[in-house]
């Protein structure tokens, strides 16, 4: 295919042009303009009712291999700055035993270049962008998936 | 001579007053005890308003702020807790002393202590540790006008919540103890022990 298609052979242009007319107007959701959320894409929709956190005495589980661990309680105004990490007055190593909570892992005192630093190391120490609560929300997309054996 | 006497005859009068005077001087009294001690109460209790603590910008700024999205502040069943409820006692004794210690807050806006937000950061720890203090001396009487180990119900709360409060209560700690920071930010916590690594 020609990366000039369109200034060497308008005909050819308008084939293609057409071509893809065609497979958008196939799919209903394109040629209707309604979202995979419901609703039309050109209204707004109504914001959805706000969820609760999902609060559990165990673990959430693990979906795939790798995921951080889910936050199992509600976090609300906890403070995670330069002062203090209220997520880590209770799951530093030096805390976790006193509360009974998980401790962070050793993988959190190395730094990106592979470095054991004595405590926590900075690119961890903001939980929050990896750890999160859960509400209890259904799929917007009803789906298949699920965790590996391993997991289950 | 005159003067004389009439000085005999006021001492007289003020000696042996008639009863109409004598009923009417308690009445003054009465009435007057009555005028003062209902404004000295009701200036404790303007002081003691939402409205008047944010009078300052130094605490409208800072910790009204802050505590605006605490729970304290909004939350489903709309019962609040102001600065009062929490940094002021509710018994006479006790109100009065605090309220006498909080004379040296006026002393503290006058001279423009932590007139600025950086001078506010730079004196957060100090003024949070005092009122950390406060709240131990006085096993967190403050939060337990209205959070009372006796009347929790640990069946409402969650195993996490419950086994901890037990262990608290066993061990006769406070609710200060743990919770900290709940209804402001809080000041560099790594030399505060129990927070610290």
């Amino acid at each position: 295919m020609s990366t000039h298609l369109h200034l060497k052979s308008p005909s050819k242009f308008l084939k293609s042009f057409l071509t893809v007319i065609a497979v958008c107007l196939s799919f209903g959701a394109f040629a209707d303009g309604t979202s995979l959320r419901g609703g039309v894409l050109n209204e707004e929709a109504p914001a959805p009712a706000l969820k609760k956190i999902l609060e559990t005495d165990g673990n959430l589980d693990r979906q795939f291999v790798d995921q951080p661990p889910l936050i199992p309680h509600d976090i609300r105004g906890y403070q995670v700055d330069k002062n203090v990490n209220k997520c880590l007055s209770c799951h530093s190593w030096k805390n976790a035993k006193k509360w009974n909570a998980p401790r962070i892992s050793v993988t959190h005192f190395k730094n990106r270049d592979g470095k054991v630093l004595a405590d926590v190391a900075p690119g961890r120490y903001f939980c929050l962008q990896c750890h999160v609560p859960q509400v209890d929300a259904k799929p917007l997309i009803e789906n298949k998936f699920k965790p590996v054996e391993s997991l289950d | 001579m005159a003067k004389e006497l009439f000085i005999k005859r006021y001492w007289k009068m003020l000696k042996r007053p008639t009863s109409v005077a004598l009923g009417l001087i308690l009445l003054f009294g009465f009435a007057a005890g009555i005028i003062f001690w209902g404004g000295f109460n009701t200036s404790m209790e303007m002081s003691n308003k939402e409205e008047f603590c944010i009078g300052c910008h130094e605490m409208k700024d800072n910790v009204y702020e802050e505590y605006k999205s605490t729970i304290h502040y909004s939350n489903r069943s709309g019962v609040r807790a102001i600065c009062s409820d929490c940094h002021v006692p509710k018994e006479w004794g006790p109100k009065m002393v605090r309220k006498i210690q909080a004379s040296k807050e006026l002393w503290g806006k006058i001279a423009g202590t932590i007139d600025t937000r950086e001078k506010f950061l730079d004196h957060r720890l100090e003024m949070a540790e005092r009122e950390w203090a406060r709240m131990k001396a006085n096993d967190s009487q403050e939060c337990r006008n209205c959070h009372n180990f006796e009347f929790m119900d640990y069946s409402e709360q969650s195993n996490r919540a419950f086994t901890l409060h037990e262990k608290a209560q066993k061990n006769g700690q406070t609710c200060i103890d743990c919770h900290k920071g709940i209804a402001h930010e809080l000041p560099d916590m790594s030399h505060v022990d129990g927070w610290g690594g």
